[in-house]
């Protein structure tokens, strides 16, 4: 694999680190920047990049860790459909550690559920046409990034007469987040470092209603630590300059128009909704439902999984943190009554949590 | 009358299609076959030919204290690039019994097998621990043999114990760690993992990289020259390099402090570990070795690992120091510094 070298190049990152010191000194404030993504959060502090960044430039972290955002109760629902008789769970490996109300999917699977771990919903599609006895309910949590790979497994389930497939929704989009975030002036927001895989899909003008309607700059950045570095670069430019805009600091892999193949087959299968967020409560037009026509594939009316409404910890605060309101540290559990081992709050369990980030890159005792 | 007619030939299955059966486990006659057609012609010697219940062993005079080690092995799948569970079970316990200064001597080997094994995979196993066995210059003096219904076990587990003897006077302890101390690595991290990984079931991935498996007591011996100026040996197996340097200075004065930048790794095992989101720190290996050395023997160190094949990659990471008592922190690519934690939770099971 060729460019891993070149994106973490040390000297490059040092200019670079040089240059946002003087746009953030020509701003003449301090400045809050809001990474929304959890996979910049993790290579934030994998890369030790906040040493990188002058005292007055606070980049905290948002709410765009699907896990972390998927409510207690979802939980409780997967779990009870993975206790019902023949029915196998199928998901990604981070949710099998997120504590519902009283336990989590992990302990269901040692008191002899079967759940199972994949890297693609199209594994889950194979498992439920191998084993037709069975009904594989796949765990549908995730982003723009992950929801067309779950619609396009459903229609593919349908083209192959695959019947025991369906899927549990937790489905969630990131503009309409934003905008509540950055509608908040307790946050005091100055900008956003746009989550690039999101803006893969649903292209970078997506975002051109944070210029338009709030006068705070974006910038859509890639993974890598240059990339990170060049994103804030460019936020603070535009801050330095008076400027709001969307720029494309990922146009590698992001197109102002995004992927429209991948929408066309969400909204096949999917229609916009209003999501719960975990910590944050219910967003209006921030998820997707599963459409009335695909029902057969709709494990939440294919089975009786409803749960009773359930109580968080109370010393949890895990909806300040994905707000960016709250840094992970100043959290009373955290590190103490709250570890990636023991974790209280969907934050800690997540590999791209922000308190598991923070606790396992820049913790300081 | 009919004629019945028996056919002539031989009416077991070829060779090829030989499977272990619940019989060869039972004590009885295919037992005995069994110990007899593969297990003492291959690794014939005078304690193990006795097929006593014990084997019974004499210590090398010269002094020195034993060191006794066991460990299963119930790696997935039991063939990978660049080994298989044969020598993984042998260069295992050889190291543990090398990182702790020992010069191995002996091993056992206790199998259990899933009934219906092919008898070619068993003994292309046995084949493996053999060599790596002579090339050690380890004995395989005792055994045991069990055999489980298919589906109570996957194929083939194995455990090996070692014994060894450590020299007189001579300690690898953490705490003899001080500040400035050198850590030396002994080549590439990762492969051994990614190797695994890339043939795991659902996991599937084309790669070149091959496990590291690989006997290191030569090596550790030859570090021993430095008497207390090695402080302290250990090989970075489950869990990776992080796990051992965490282990290494948990709970003590001083902290350890590496480079990203002077890690070795091969860009195979980087490119694996970005596309599945591990961390290479994490991430096991069966053929390397780290050690905290003296800062004025460090290149001395350096210098007698290089002269290893199994060491031709060695370098010196970083060093031990006073700020951050108990942790490890990385210096990162880009210029920052992050902590290195261990693992939470199971990476990827049966890995070794």
């Amino acid at each position: 694999m060729k460019y891993i070298d070149e994106f973490h190049d040390g000297a490059a990152a040092g200019a670079l680190s040089a240059k946002i010191a003087a746009a953030a000194g020509r701003i003449g404030r301090p400045v809050r920047l809001m990474e929304v993504c959890g996979t910049h959060t993790v290579a934030v502090h994998r890369h030790g990049l906040r040493d990188l960044f002058p005292p007055g430039l606070k980049l905290v972290s948002g709410p765009g860790c699907p896990v972390c955002v998927t409510p207690a109760d979802y939980v409780d629902s997967a779990i009870k459909a993975a206790s019902l008789p023949g029915v196998t769970v199928v998901t990604f490996g981070d949710m099998v550690r997120v504590p519902g109300s009283r336990s989590t999917l992990v302990d269901a699977r040692a008191s002899g559920a079967d759940v199972r771990v994949v890297y693609s919903p199209t594994d889950a599609l194979e498992a439920a046409a191998g084993e037709p006895a069975r009904e594989v309910v796949f765990l549908g949590v995730g982003f723009e990034t992950t929801v067309p790979s779950v619609a396009g497994t459903m229609v593919e389930a349908r083209r192959r007469g695959v019947k025991n497939f369906s899927v549990l929704g937790a489905f969630k989009q990131i503009p309409n987040t934003m905008r509540a975030l950055i509608s908040d002036p307790a946050l005091a927001i100055d900008g956003f470092l746009c989550p690039a895989h999101v803006a893969a899909i649903i292209g970078s003008a997506a975002y051109s209603f944070i210029p338009a309607e709030f006068k705070r700059p974006c910038v859509v950045a890639g993974f890598e630590p240059l990339d990170i570095l060049y994103g804030v670069l460019g936020l603070v430019t535009q801050l330095a300059e008076g400027r709001a805009e969307v720029e494309n600091q990922y146009s590698r892999v992001v197109k102002t128009g995004g992927n429209a193949l991948a929408r066309r087959v969400v909204h096949e299968v999917l229609e916009p909704a209003d999501a719960v967020w975990r910590g944050i409560g219910t967003i209006p037009v921030s998820g997707f439902r599963i459409r009335e026509g695909w029902r057969d594939q709709d494990a939440a009316r294919r089975f009786d999984l409803s749960v009773p409404a359930l109580v968080e910890n109370p010393g949890c605060r895990c909806g300040e943190v994905l707000r960016g309101s709250l840094d992970p540290p100043g959290c009373s559990l955290f590190g103490k009554g709250c570890t990636p081992e023991r974790p209280v709050g969907p934050c800690m369990v997540s590999s791209e949590g922000s308190c598991a980030a923070n606790y396992k890159y820049s913790r300081q005792e | 009358m009919r004629h019945i007619r028996f056919p002539t030939s031989d009416l077991r299955p070829p060779a090829s299609e030989r499977r272990v059966l619940l019989g060869h486990g039972s004590g009885g006659k295919l037992s005995a076959d069994l110990v007899e057609e593969l297990i003492v012609p291959r690794f014939s010697n005078p304690a193990l030919d006795a097929l006593g219940d014990s084997a019974v062993v004499a210590i090398p005079e010269g002094g020195g204290r034993l060191a006794i080690t066991t460990d299963s092995y119930v790696v997935d799948p039991i063939f990978f690039p660049g080994g298989d569970i044969g020598d993984l079970a042998v260069n295992g316990t050889v190291n543990d019994l090398a990182m702790a200064g020992a010069d191995p001597l002996y091993l056992t080997l206790g199998m259990v097998i899933e009934e219906g094994l092919l008898f070619s995979d068993l003994e292309r196993v046995l084949d493996s621990v053999k060599r790596s066995a002579d090339s050690a210059g380890v004995k395989v003096v005792a055994g045991d043999t069990k055999v489980v219904p298919r589906g109570k076990a996957d194929k083939l587990f194995l455990n090996t114990s070692g014994v060894g003897l450590v020299p007189a006077g001579f300690v690898s302890a953490r705490e003899n760690i001080g500040p400035g101390d050198a850590v030396i690595l002994s080549g590439t991290i990762g492969d051994h993992g990614v190797a695994v990984m890339s043939k795991r079931a659902g996991l599937g991935f084309a790669t070149e990289v091959r496990s590291d498996t690989a006997a290191l007591h030569r090596m550790a011996a030859a570090l021993r020259r430095l008497g207390g100026a090695l402080r302290f040996m250990r090989d970075p197996t489950r869990g990776g390099l992080a796990a051992t340097l965490c282990e290494a200075c948990r709970g003590r004065p001083c902290g350890v402090e590496i480079g990203e930048t002077v890690i070795p790794i091969d860009p195979g095992v980087r490119a694996a570990c970005d596309l599945l989101g591990l961390d290479p720190l994490h991430v096991a290996n069966e053929g390397k070795m780290v050690a905290f050395v003296a800062p004025e023997r460090a290149d001395e160190a350096l210098a007698a690992m290089r002269g290893f094949v199994e060491g031709n990659d060695a370098a010196v990471i970083g060093r031990a120091v006073e700020t951050r008592p108990g942790m490890v922190v990385l210096l990162t690519r880009a210029g920052g510094k992050r902590i290195v934690d261990l693992p939470a939770g199971e990476i990827l099971p049966r890995i070794c």
